[in-house]
């Protein structure tokens, strides 16, 4: 009964879609407020019945109702709650219902925070959200029906990919799919202002909060992945340019490009028609991403159960949505009067370069991800392209990035003073040179663009911090006067501060544990010992063990270092029977200085097999944490930023003009 | 020419769109890896009958010296699958007029005998791998997996998963017909 309620509830809820998609437009267009109001309740009646089918299918899976074909196929009784939950958008149908949650929660959100945008865009940007939820409520009902039921019941279920079963891993759609899903809003406003057929200032302050916060998930939701494939994969990686990480990481670097040219529009009402078509592609990259994923388009690890029937679906929602959303860009853009002048040497041609080597590196992952399919329609050949290929390509495009990222926010808007700027960081360029050359001294051996990446990440790190304390004139005035300052400083301005740093700061995390990485794979058995990084090992044996749905052999290892005791490390190996596979518990020793990684698998090698050896493999990562924390420090910026008053909803056009004034350096 | 540039991004999106459609061809498996095991012999191997099935066991030779390819199918009565391919194989084996082997993969002979007593038994034989050493040496990723096996002894062709769904089966029969042609010749 209650698989049927979900699914007449999401039959509801396309229903509102399809009548929202089209009220509010021809409201808009007609000057008819009433049609133009009715996407509030429409937008609202959406989420709640889009909620009702979502809560309908996490009960099935919490209950283990294995009438539902879809919890047969991703749920086991024996299975630990939270894993239940999380089966829910475990799999291709739960996950796109989560995506439209999202899509319909977006929705609402503008329908209700948005009361400040003006009434014919906030009309016609529902109705285009509208539009995207009709194509997947659709795409549902009639390819990928949660709720389909299976007759006879089997007496138990398939399990969910052990893989799956994780903490990081329950996390990581939700969060990334509210930063893919949330760029749609960014897209229908980027749609309503061209069918309206006009962007000013305004429109880019309306739009920024909405892209800041999927940004800020997106962020958040790439670096719980990333984390999650470090310590369950095995591997030992936190990157590795796989399809599907790919994609998700396209609306990221395009969203950050986004995030920045908005502003020149906001603040300079420039670059308009760029910051539409950035809006545009952002999302195409999300829904790009979710078409890959379906699709079975390329090889991945990632990759749902895969359907031709379905991967046509969602080409065609593609073909309409971004087809048309450029077509409409093509005839409308030209159009839009063009603001602001600038000098070359200004804050806008800083953001400018950002956004080009942005879009560039874009283009590089795109090019290296699709570049297998390309080659094999054109010749039939099958290759796969690597991490080499995007540490070649994406590595030299990033690295000017962060040198103009430091001087950027020291320019002024319209003419800036370089030498006046470069004068003032000196001192960064001689400290940031002399830690390279002081760790190229100690750590003898390693690339040379890992010296240079760890020098450029020293001079953002400078730089952006002597940017924020000249902002508080730090050492000019009395501290009690500097802290005043920066209690006034805008939170956009902590923001950005807090964000620059800790991209410097993931850097120092990318080059240690690429450069510096070291690792052991041996066959062990008991009393064997193994030295690593300055670590003495010694592997004891292993152990069984037994959990609620899996048995594991269990390693033991303890560490010394100089004969001291460190710690002792309990790597898994586990095994679930019921869905037939095995996983990697790695047990990992965290520090700042790095992690003494221990992974164990059985020994391919048959003969070390019957000696009863396993395989361990142990690796140790310096500075690894460093990524995460940096990362947490990318969210907390953009949270920052999207806390400011500027952005807060509802605040009085007044102080927006007077923080914006503050916002250009005090020199 | 500044018409040209607004349009220049729909432009490279329709290419894009093109070549996605072309890779969206059903025939196209981006993840097929061919197996270790195709075009050379079946591993060496003996396995003992399951207790309660009415067929015998079998070994490496009984694959050897037919008139026409064989099915291999690695099954266990534990495996849900396995219960929703059993309908495709029983009827593949009528219409067909293959013989079916069956490999019980770490299964309870009981369990076994229990399934096949519910659903039918359309194997000529069936051996029972209850450590899983033999299903190791097919190099098996996961169960089902089902195998052709020439008149030779020669593996000719692997299908990781259940038989099921219209694609499935269309290629798995084609597969079969390929493979009896070439007997053939």
């Amino acid at each position: 009964m209650i698989p049927e309620l979900g699914q007449f509830a999401l039959t509801l809820a396309f229903g509102f879609a399809l009548v929202q998609s089209v009220l509010p437009m021809l409201g808009a267009s007609r000057g008819n407020l009433l049609w133009m109001r009715s996407a509030r309740a429409t937008s609202l009646a959406q989420v709640a019945f889009t909620l009702v089918a979502f809560a309908a299918l996490m009960r099935s899976f919490v209950v283990s109702d294995f009438t539902v074909l879809n919890v047969v196929e991703n749920s086991h009784s024996l299975k630990p709650l939270l894993f239940k939950i999380a089966g829910t958008w475990g799999s291709h149908e739960g996950s796109l219902l989560l995506w439209v949650l999202i899509l319909t929660v977006f929705g609402a959100g503008v329908s209700f925070f948005g009361t400040n945008i003006s009434e014919g865009l906030r009309a016609r940007t529902l109705s285009v959200q509208a539009w995207i939820s009709v194509g997947f409520f659709s795409f549902m009902l009639f390819t990928s029906n949660p709720f389909e039921r299976v007759f006879p019941p089997p007496a138990d279920g398939q399990d969910l990919n052990p893989l799956l079963q994780d903490v990081g891993l329950a996390m990581h759609p939700p969060l990334l799919y509210f930063g893919y899903v949330g760029f749609s809003i960014v897209f229908s406003f980027a749609v309503a202002a061209l069918i309206e057929g006009r962007v000013d200032a305004a429109w880019a302050r309306w739009v920024r909060p909405w892209t800041l916060a999927a940004w800020i998930s997106l962020t958040a939701g790439i670096a719980v992945g990333s984390w999650w494939a470090y310590y369950e994969l095995g591997w030992g990686g936190w990157w590795f340019w796989d399809p599907v990480e790919n994609v998700s990481f396209m609306p990221w670097l395009l969203g950050t490009a986004l995030l920045h040219s908005a502003i020149v529009t906001e603040k300079r009402d420039a670059f308009k028609s760029w910051t539409i078509l950035l809006a545009i592609l952002t999302f195409s990259m999300s829904l790009l991403g979710t078409f890959i994923v379906r699709s079975g388009l390329l090889t991945s690890v990632h990759a749902f159960a895969v359907d031709p029937e379905r991967g046509l679906y969602i080409l065609w929602l593609l073909g309409i949505s971004i087809g048309g959303s450029l077509l409409l860009f093509a005839w409308r853009a030209p159009a839009l009067e063009s603001g602001g002048l600038f000098r070359p040497i200004s804050r806008e041609a800083g953001l400018l370069v950002n956004n080009l080597l942005l879009a560039s590196a874009t283009g590089t992952v795109l090019f290296g991800t699709l570049y297998p399919l390309f080659i094999e329609a054109l010749s039939g050949e099958r290759l796969s392209v690597g991490p080499p290929f995007f540490n070649a390509t994406f590595i030299p495009i990033m690295l000017p990035l962060v040198f103009v990222m430091a001087i950027g926010p020291f320019l002024s808007w319209k003419r800036a003073d370089l030498a006046g700027v470069l004068q003032r960081l000196k001192f960064a360029a001689v400290l940031s040179g002399l830690t390279a050359l002081v760790v190229w001294y100690l750590t003898e051996g390693g690339p040379v663009l890992a010296y240079l990446s760890l020098a450029l990440a020293v001079w953002l790190l400078l730089a952006t911090v002597m940017e924020w304390a000249g902002r508080i004139r730090f050492g000019e005035v009395p501290l009690r006067e500097a802290l005043r300052r920066a209690k006034n400083l805008p939170r956009a301005a902590h923001g950005m501060t807090m964000a620059h740093l800790g991209l410097a700061v993931a850097i120092v995390g990318f080059v240690g544990s690429t450069a510096w990485k070291s690792e052991e794979i041996v066959f062990v058995t008991p009393g064997t010992e193994i030295s690593i990084a300055g670590f003495d090992v010694v592997y004891e044996g292993v152990e069984r063990i037994t959990g609620p749905n899996y048995v594991a052999n269990r390693g033991t290892l303890v560490v010394e270092r100089d004969g001291d005791y460190v710690t002792t490390l309990y790597p898994e190996r586990r095994q679930y029977p019921v869905a037939q596979y095995s996983t990697t518990e790695s047990s990992i020793r965290s520090t700042l200085a790095g992690d003494l990684y221990a992974s164990l698998t059985e020994p391919a090698n048959a003969e070390a097999e019957a000696r009863g050896a396993w395989t361990l493999r142990i690796l140790y990562e310096p500075l690894v944490n460093f990524i995460w924390i940096g990362s947490a420090m990318l969210v907390l910026g953009g949270g920052l930023s999207l806390s400011d008053r500027r952005l807060r909803i509802g605040a009085p056009r007044r102080s927006a003009r007077r923080s914006a004034a503050a916002e250009t350096p005090a020199e | 020419m500044k018409r040209l540039l607004f349009a220049s991004p729909v432009i490279v999106a329709l290419v894009f769109g093109a070549f996605f459609l072309w890779g969206l061809n059903p025939e196209r498996d981006p993840n097929s890896i061919p197996s270790v095991l195709i075009s050379r012999p079946a591993p060496v191997f003996e396995l003992p009958e399951v207790a309660g099935t009415g067929v015998p066991g079998f070994s490496n030779a009984d694959l050897e010296g037919n008139d026409a390819p064989v099915i291999v199918n690695v099954f266990a009565s534990w495996c849900v699958p396995c219960r929703a391919e059993h309908a495709v194989l029983t009827r593949l084996v009528a219409e067909e007029g293959v013989q079916l082997f069956g490999i019980n993969y770490r299964d309870e002979p009981e369990d076994a005998a229990r399934w096949l007593n519910e659903l039918g038994n359309p194997y000529v034989r069936i051996g029972s791998d209850i450590d899983g050493r033999v299903g190791l040496d097919w190099g098996l990723t996961g169960v089902p997996e089902t195998f052709i096996v020439g008149p030779d002894g020669t593996v000719l062709y692997k299908h990781i998963g259940p038989i099921l769904g219209d694609v499935a089966i269309r290629n798995f029969t084609t597969a079969l017909a390929q493979a009896r042609q070439a007997g053939m010749t």
